[in-house]
């Protein structure tokens, strides 16, 4: 059955953790239980340092989805979860394409490429070039499918970031719940290196 | 003779907030102890090993404030650890060491988990330097253990301790209860720190044990029980975790409705009372399965419409208005849709709907209740109870030992046939009373659990109710009861057979009995071995003298039963059928 028939479109999934060692896959073992597949995960700090945000991208029906969401919202060191369809997000993806010089100076008018593309150079090098190019999936496939014939060296796509349309609020709320009680520090293993000095049994 | 220092300190900072001044160098196993002191824990079950060894040594100097209790196998520790969790309400200690020992403990916790039972586990690790390089006995425990914590931790510092010992404690007991497991590195265990006292931990930013009450929801519940002609009541664990039996009572008998339970329900009100018209389920009573598919209102309390509970989903309760009571907002609309989501704990959300609802007396609704039990009497009950056959079964044993127990005991039951015969006729008077693995059906959790539960209600009579099947995957735990002088009683229900597996092989496999034909040893004679008083009966007549043996003998007593063989635990809800389709043979 196709994803429509059973109700399935792309969901995004929000989640504003605290950043704790281990939690991503405590995160991730909610989809792996069920078999979903992660289309998409980002994670990095929000604009709170001890604040992450988690942006996961699945295919499910919405009933799955809520119920993963709820899951996931139970976890001691998960702050919220929210859930989107694509309609209610703005959604980037970025990509870097490595391609040589050479090929691209003689073969391919760059100023017209960058422009239909809404390209742009990152780095210019006598051997090679990259360009990074900003979008939605077909987008950055457009590019790739331009460059091809011209010699791509290597291609890399991010993870989907996602801006909620209706999110009033959330950074004067993240500051407010940052203000009231201070995030930990994260405590990292500092002993990893230190194996010659220590004498053990 | 440090102890006593410590002591003191531990005393002033649990006593003062003034604890800053005030500090002792302390290893983080005697910061690890202390925190279990202030904690009120006094058991604790577990099994040494080279990675916990610290912990251990610390211990041999807090023996007269902890009690260790040394198990035979790890699994038996968390098992035990489970039982004295149950029966006392309190939150189970478990020790165990790195790799292997840790790995042990993995049953148990899914069984803790996925019937939210309050523990806390600590595991040793190997140095913090050696993580990641396939130590000696290194298992990556925390990654092997997060999908059956509540929450779990790695300390890789002693400074870490007393907090996280802290968070450890507050993220079990709290909301919906759950395992824990705290694995500390064996450098931090010996690693000496400026210990500043030990806070026990409320709060944690980014927990929120209990979702906030919403008066909306419990008007909207009121207003559908008050216009109800045919309510009905689920009740689950979630009563006597959130310890409302008071409340829930209060409830049922203000609203007149009658309530049936889940097998972790079970207890939470009387089986007497006149309310209580059965248990749920896929082998539960007659009424509350039909009547399922017949009321107009569910009304379901701290059960999670688990799928031995509902048979199948799109023939379950659709002609009723459901309204769910659940701490865990995870739980609402998982498997059943509710028309009315009661979100909060129920010992506060209960005396707000008792407030609102109104008496009615509902006697023809009560009245189909009574009339299914007198069908399912005729038909099961009575037969199961007071056999015509020459061999003895399950029921009578448990009939006869309600006649000695009037109800009073804890029973202990570990999964199969005999759980479900032990679940449906055992008398209960008190909450607490029922120990049992659920949700995971852990064959192998009774003899261990009711070692804890024992430890856990040592002014209660505490009787496991075993298969021969459970019973030989940890009858180790048999050394347990030997060291410590432990009360168990233990009766050994043999069939001869894994027969709940035969049960289905007969009635869905065409009797095609795939290894379910098991031999046993002789058990009486093992209990010997190990010191334990026991008898073997084939014969009804030696029944009532041989229990009543068993329950005035002092110290633990093994009593093997030989039941007929091929019985069949009935009614049943086939797998894939509706509850109203409940098969009475």
């Amino acid at each position: 059955m196709s994803n429509k028939e059973l109700g399935q479109q792309e969901y995004n999934i929000t989640v504003y953790t605290e950043n704790q060692i281990g939690l991503l896959n405590r995160i991730a073992i909610i989809f792996t239980r069920r078999k979903i597949n992660i289309d998409s995960l980002n994670t990095s700090p929000s604009e709170i340092d001890s604040i992450h945000r988690f942006n996961i991208v699945i295919t499910e029906s919405e009933d799955v989805v809520r119920k993963v969401c709820r899951q996931i919202e139970k976890q001691v060191e998960v702050l919220k979860v929210y859930y989107h369809t694509n309609e209610d997000v703005i959604w980037q993806e970025m990509a870097l394409y490595k391609v040589s010089t050479d090929v691209i100076a003689e073969q391919v008018s760059v100023e017209r490429l960058l422009r239909e593309n809404g390209a742009r150079v990152v780095v210019l090098r006598k051997d090679y070039t990259v360009f990074e190019t900003t979008g939605h999936r077909e987008e950055t496939d457009a590019l790739i499918n331009i460059l091809q014939p011209y010699g791509l060296i290597e291609f890399v796509r991010s993870a989907r970031v996602a801006i909620i349309k209706d999110s009033d609020g959330f950074n004067s709320k993240l500051r407010e719940f940052e203000r009231l009680e201070p995030g930990e520090d994260v405590i990292e293993n500092e002993y990893l290196n230190q194996g010659q000095k220590v004498f053990t049994m | 003779m440090e102890t006593q220092t410590i002591g003191e300190i531990t005393e002033q900072s649990a006593k003062s907030q003034e604890q800053e001044s005030k500090s002792i160098e302390l290893t983080g196993s005697a910061a690890l102890l202390e925190a279990l002191i202030i904690e009120g824990v006094d058991t604790i079950f577990g099994y040494p090993g080279g990675a916990i060894m610290p912990i251990y040594d610390a211990l041999f100097d807090y023996g007269d404030k902890l009690n260790h209790i040394l198990v035979r196998h790890e699994q038996g520790g968390i098992h035990a650890g489970q039982g004295y969790a149950r029966t006392s309400g309190k939150v189970g200690v478990v020790f165990a060491t790195s790799g292997p020992g840790a790995t042990n403990l993995v049953t148990g916790l899914a069984d803790a988990q996925i019937d939210s039972t309050p523990l806390v586990c600590i595991t040793g690790q190997v140095f913090a330097h050696l993580l990641g390089t396939d130590a000696f006995q290194e298992t990556d425990v925390i990654n092997i253990t997060t999908p059956v914590t509540k929450w779990n931790y790695q300390v890789t510092d002693a400074t870490e301790i007393p907090e996280v010992i802290a968070k450890a404690f507050y993220i079990a007991k709290s909301g919906r209860p759950g395992p824990v497991l705290i694995d500390i590195t064996k450098n931090a265990q010996i690693q000496k720190f400026d210990y500043k006292g030990y806070t026990p931990c409320n709060h944690i930013r980014s927990y929120r044990p209990k979702p906030i009450v919403r008066q909306q929801y419990i008007q909207q519940a009121a207003e559908l029980i008050n216009r109800a002609e045919k309510p009905f009541i689920l009740f689950g664990q979630g009563v006597i975790l959130g310890e409302a039996e008071k409340e829930f009572k209060a409830f049922v008998e203000k609203s007149g409705i009658p309530a049936a339970w889940t097998v972790l329900g079970a207890g939470a009100i009387p089986t007497d009372h006149p309310l209580n018209v059965g248990m749920l389920g896929m082998h539960g009573n007659y009424g509350p399965n039909v009547l399922t598919n017949s009321c107009d209102v569910l009304i379901a309390i701290g059960m999670r419409f688990d799928d031995r509970v509902t048979g199948r989903l799109d023939k379950y309760a659709k002609q009723a208005q459901i309204i769910h009571l659940d701490i865990d907002p995870a739980e609402i609309d998982k498997n059943v849709k509710s028309t009315v989501p009661v979100w909060g704990d129920c010992k506060e959300t209960l005396p707000l709907l008792t407030e609102l609802v109104e008496h009615k007396e509902r006697t023809e609704w009560l009245e189909q209740f009574h009339e299914h039990t007198r069908q399912e009497v005729e038909q099961v009950i009575h037969e199961e109870l007071n056999p015509t056959s020459d061999e003895m079964t399950m029921g009578e044993v448990i009939k006869q030992l309600n006649e000695l127990t009037k109800g009073d005991a804890v029973i202990v039951t570990d999964v199969g046939q005999h759980q479900m015969v032990a679940c449906r006729y055992a008398k209960l008077n008190k909450t607490r009373s029922n120990v049992t693995s659920g949700g995971l059906g852990t064959m192998g959790f009774a003899l261990p659990a009711a070692i804890g539960a024992k430890f856990g209600a040592k002014e209660r009579d505490v009787i496991a109710i075993i298969g021969d099947g459970g019973f030989q995957m940890t009858l180790q735990e048999l050394g347990t009861i030997m060291q410590t002088g432990i009360e168990v009683k233990i009766i050994i229900l043999n069939n001869r057979f894994l027969g709940m597996v035969r049960q289905w092989q007969e009635l869905f496999n065409d009797r095609r009995y795939s290894f379910v034909d098991i031999q046993s040893p002789d058990f009486v004679k093992l209990a010997s071995a190990y010191g334990i008083a026991g008898k073997c009966i084939s014969d009804r007549k030696d029944l009532p003298s041989t229990l009543k043996e068993m329950m005035e003998h002092k110290g633990s007593y093994l009593l093997e039963v030989m039941v007929t063989k091929e019985n069949n635990v009935f009614p049943m809800v086939p797998q894939g059928c509706s509850v109203s389709e409940i098969r009475l043979k």
